[in-house]
């Protein structure tokens, strides 16, 4: 494998009415990478993501009607298999992900297919407590177990692909509810792919705030098990090729 | 079985036959749902008119009241329609889905190409 710098990076940012927060998340990529490749998939908005991303210069693939971060992702990984990428690197566009760390996520692809920009790994201040934080971790403790490697934040969506990654995920990429990050890992999983985690630190959502309660805790534990047991039972048509 | 309901029953078997040969002369129906509704319905319609036919298939099956025969083996019918238009839609939407990627996808790349005949200069790389 190429050497990180050899390497040719798409960075794609999936975007749902975020024209308030996405043409600094590319300014942020660019100065913490010149020159790279921004591919922006604006996910159906209804606001001007798709004409202030293009005035930030990056490229816009624009769906007609919202796909979910599942959809969205799965236009980036390809246009990248189309264009000959070798890497794909997920950057949400509310700023929460900090593209200062993107170095080091691809520099721990020379030894996993894919990487996860995790929290709660020991950089970083970013908290979740109470029943959120709880079920949060029960996920991450099982998704760990299901992947074979430490894991403390198996829905982030800050994550870097290797090619391996980008040919299964061109055609496989679930756009179900947390499809794009537990189900995806799953089927990485699956078809022989490694999965590594790097240390970040993540800042607050600009706007919005994560609901606290015991009873929206235990509904996210409960569709994210109901997505996690789909998952596992679910055949994969890559499963009898391989890799 | 009063005169009445009989009629009725005949009635309404016919007029489902008739509802569902209207949507294939029109190609409302596509033809793998056409086969099976016309099937279900020459079914019922056999059932309205000839009730005996009924009552022996359910003795036959050994279920002493024949209504719930009936019930039976509509509801499992019912629940078989439901899950196969459940499936298609399943399929379906995981089409439309590949659909608007794509469209998505040449969107950019037309705009591309637009641009590279407006200036070729510049453009047909895509950084």
């Amino acid at each position: 494998m190429a050497t990180p710098a050899l390497r040719r990076v798409l960075v794609v940012i999936p975007a749902w009415n975020e024209a308030a927060s996405v043409a600094t998340v590319i300014a942020e990529v660019r100065a913490a990478m010149a020159g790279v490749d921004v591919l922006v998939v604006d996910d159906g908005s209804w606001d001007r993501t798709s004409e202030v991303a293009k005035a930030a210069g990056a490229q816009v693939a624009r769906l007609p009607y919202n796909l979910g971060v599942g959809g969205a992702m799965r236009t980036g990984f390809r246009y990248a298999r189309r264009h000959g990428y070798d890497v794909v690197v997920q950057i949400d566009a509310d700023g929460q992900h900090d593209p200062t760390f993107v170095p080091q996520l691809l520099e721990a692809l020379t030894h996993s297919d894919i990487v996860i920009g995790a929290r709660f790994a020991g950089v970083g201040d970013y908290r979740v407590t109470g029943p959120r934080g709880w079920a949060m971790r029960v996920l991450s403790r099982t998704m760990s177990l299901i992947v074979v490697t430490r894991m403390t934040d198996a829905t982030s969506g800050f994550r870097a692909a290797g090619p391996r990654a980008i040919g299964v995920f061109a055609t496989h990429y679930p756009a179900e509810y947390l499809g794009d990050t537990v189900e995806s890992l799953v089927i990485a999983r699956r078809v022989g792919l490694t999965v590594g985690q790097v240390p970040v630190a993540m800042r607050a959502r600009s706007a919005g705030r994560a609901s606290q309660g015991v009873l929206s805790a235990s509904l996210y534990l409960g569709r994210a098990a109901a997505a996690l047991l789909l998952a596992l039972v679910r055949r994969w048509p890559y499963e009898e090729e391989q890799l | 079985m009063t005169h009445s309901a009989y009629i009725l029953g005949v009635a309404a078997a016919i007029a489902v036959v008739s509802l569902v040969v209207e949507l294939l002369r029109r190609r409302h129906l596509r033809g793998k749902y056409a086969v099976l509704w016309l099937g279900l319905s020459l079914v019922s319609l056999a059932f309205a008119a000839a009730p005996r036919l009924l009552e022996v298939l359910s003795s036959a099956a050994g279920v002493q009241t024949p209504a719930n025969f009936l019930f039976f083996v509509a509801i499992l019918t019912m629940l078989a329609v439901i899950m196969q238009l459940s499936y298609e839609s399943g399929v379906t939407e995981e089409e439309t889905r590949t659909l608007a990627e794509e469209v998505a996808l040449l969107r950019l790349e037309l705009e591309r190409v637009e641009r590279a005949q407006n200036d070729p200069s510049h453009g047909d790389e895509p950084r």
